[in-house]
């Protein structure tokens, strides 16, 4: 199911994420996380702190990158390094149609330690939002 | 009132420690809209050769940020809380966390510094398990912006 490291080629891509987040995902995912800062459930509050509007946590979005890298690797646990920066927030409105999120990931390098690095691509609203998202994946 | 350099170095240890519980994390990979079987079901975990139901890559970041919480709360260091934003954040690993794991943090100010009238503060944080093995570091840098 995991690729083998022999198999994979710098420039190869990963199959491509698209996700819908609605409010009701960041209220999911703060009682998932622990992470109940306002600005990712009420309106009120974040515009009163300058945001346009609810944003999504940033860790939502770290963790919906990951899933194009998990999915690759097949076993979680490959997973040896993960870094992002987080340059934008994902916007959610309440208008019945939220936020999409799209992930693209390629292989960027390998190492000689049998691990690859893979360069995601995040992007809502035709702009990115992590910034040098990497993430170190050891194959079999 | 600028964030305090000296702060630099200064280490914060775990408060109690966090019992990894397999039903948060099939929590935690529903709410990430993962269904990755590793997450979900322990005979998928087992035969990849885990102990228990693996936690996704970024799950420990709740455990850690509450012990960074505790660090860049720390009114000696001058972190203007209200004005702070997740700046970057990177995970490196041991080994997976799996479901059963007890795990404690020792969180330590990396980095203190105001640039450009921004702070920023760097929080590294050691995950231990049960053993006393390190599991996985994290680090968190976050920004306060300047008034401005």
């Amino acid at each position: 199911m995991s690729p083998a490291y022999d198999s994979v080629a710098v420039g190869d891509t990963l199959a491509p994420l698209t996700v819908h987040l609605e409010r009701a995902d960041l209220v999911r995912y703060a009682g998932a996380s622990g992470d109940f800062n306002p600005i990712h459930w009420n309106e009120r509050f974040a515009r009163e702190v300058g945001l346009p509007d609810v944003i999504a946590h940033g860790m939502l979005t770290m963790a919906l990158a990951g899933r194009v890298v998990t999915g690759w690797a097949g076993d979680p646990g490959a997973v040896v390094e993960y870094g992002v920066r987080f340059i934008r927030p994902v916007v959610v409105p309440d208008d019945g149609v939220g936020a999409t999120v799209e992930v693209a990931g390629t292989v960027k390098e390998k190492l000689d330690d049998g691990c690859v690095v893979v360069e995601l691509l995040v992007t809502f609203d035709g702009a990115k939002v992590l910034g040098k998202a990497l993430a170190t994946v050891r194959l079999p | 009132m600028a964030v305090n350099p000296e702060y630099a170095g200064r280490a914060y240890p775990s408060s109690r420690p966090y019992d990894v519980g397999a039903e948060k994390i099939r929590e935690f990979a529903t709410a990430i809209g993962d269904d990755n079987p590793a997450y979900h079901d322990l005979d998928a975990a087992r035969a990849l050769g885990h102990a228990g139901l693996v936690a996704p890559p970024t799950f420990v970041f709740s455990i850690t940020f509450a012990a960074t919480r505790v660090a860049i709360a720390d009114p000696g260091l001058g972190l203007d809380y209200s004005r702070v934003v997740h700046g970057d954040q990177r995970f490196a690993y041991v080994r997976p966390i799996v479901a059963g794991d007890l795990l404690e943090v020792t969180t330590t100010l990396e980095s203190v510094r105001s640039v450009a009238g921004n702070d920023m503060v760097t929080a590294r944080s050691e995950v231990t398990d049960a053993a006393g093995e390190l599991v996985v570091t994290t680090w968190s840098t976050l920004v306060a912006r300047g008034a401005a």
